[in-house]
């Protein structure tokens, strides 16, 4: 009799490919927004991410030089790094970001595109992202492109030769779950490149969703870092996201309006 | 001579270079990039980009961010 994880290994899930490059983990984190360094290191770890975005700021001039860095807890040699353009609101700005980013990380390539059309929302400036990503694509970056559930501009960035296309679910920042799960699925049934949910992710079960519809991976930071206990949200962002990869993979039982019981009519003792 | 450094106006002594503005900020070996007048200036650079009154210069690092 076969074991059950036997079983397993036969329906093996193709690993995440991203430029070339495979990854274990369909978790995608942020390093923002945590109480300290020490907790950024261990959500990092607990998420069992592989990818872990970054932010390009100025440097604070004056400060004291001894004050510990990101990268000393994210480094480079143990994670992926990804650049983001957060922040920009013009294709300009983030096309700088993103060569800045890789003088700053020896030429390493890969980017997280974002430009924003509006501070309350932060919606992406759709035009001004299909701009930025054809410039950074003949460029020789692989971007990943964070833009809205507009299953047509999706596409469009993937044919600019966007490496990954990134959806939001809800505004970033909101924790608000996958608003327009029709939408991504459609996005996902259309695409040739990987597609991740990039933003608006609360909880675990909204991760469960978005992975559940067939996306590829989700990027989140907020979820995580503003949960009362980040580093245990790390850990159910994981599971969440392996379950519902599984599930998807499973195929999803049909849905029906009645009742259908589980236990046999024949036998009853009544 | 003045120069605009990430945003600010910095005084700098005259006939200086980019490694030593760097040097000065005590910012040795740190991993960051250096735009200067919105061109990318390799590290291998520094020490022959010579630097003029009125350069705008920005010196980048990363940040925990999502």
């Amino acid at each position: 009799m076969a074991a059950a994880s036997e079983f397993m290994n036969n329906v093996q899930d193709t690993p995440l490919t991203i430029a070339g490059k495979r990854y274990h983990s369909r978790l995608l984190v942020g390093s923002g927004k945590y109480k300290d360094l020490e907790e950024t290191r261990l959500a990092t770890e607990a998420s069992g991410a592989e990818i872990i975005t970054v932010a390009i700021r100025r440097t604070n001039i004056g400060q004291n030089p001894d004050e510990p860095s990101l990268l000393e807890v994210i480094s480079p040699e143990k994670y992926t790094l990804l650049p983001n353009t957060a922040g920009c609101f013009t294709a300009q700005d983030a096309v700088r970001t993103c060569r800045l980013a890789r003088e700053l990380l020896d030429g390493h390539n890969l980017v997280k595109l974002e430009v924003l059309g509006d501070e309350k929302t932060l919606f992406p400036d759709v035009t001004a992202t299909l701009e930025a990503a054809e410039i950074l694509v003949k460029d020789d970056f692989d971007v990943m492109v964070y833009t809205n559930d507009d299953p047509l501009i999706a596409k469009r960035l993937e044919e600019l030769g966007c490496a990954a296309v990134m959806p939001l679910a809800a505004p970033i920042g909101s924790g608000l779950g996958i608003r327009n799960p029709y939408n991504i699925l459609t996005i996902v049934e259309n695409a040739n490149v990987p597609i991740l949910v990039d933003a608006g992710v609360g909880t675990a079960s909204d991760a469960a969703v978005a992975m559940e519809l067939g996306c590829d991976g989700i990027l989140m930071n907020t979820a995580i870092a503003a949960a009362q206990h980040p580093v245990l949200m790390a850990s159910a962002m994981k599971k969440a996201i392996e379950g519902g990869r599984e599930a998807f993979l499973a195929g999803r039982m049909p849905r029906k309006r009645f009742a259908s019981a589980s236990s046999p009519i024949d036998g009853i003792i009544a | 001579m003045e120069i605009v450094l990430n945003g600010e106006s910095h005084t700098l002594p005259a006939d200086c270079n980019l490694e030593r503005l760097i040097t000065d900020l005590q910012l040795t070996g740190k991993r960051l990039a250096v735009e200067l007048n919105q061109e990318i200036v390799p590290r291998s650079q520094f020490t022959d980009t010579r630097l003029k009154s009125g350069d705008h210069i920005e010196i980048v690092h990363a940040i925990g961010g999502g």
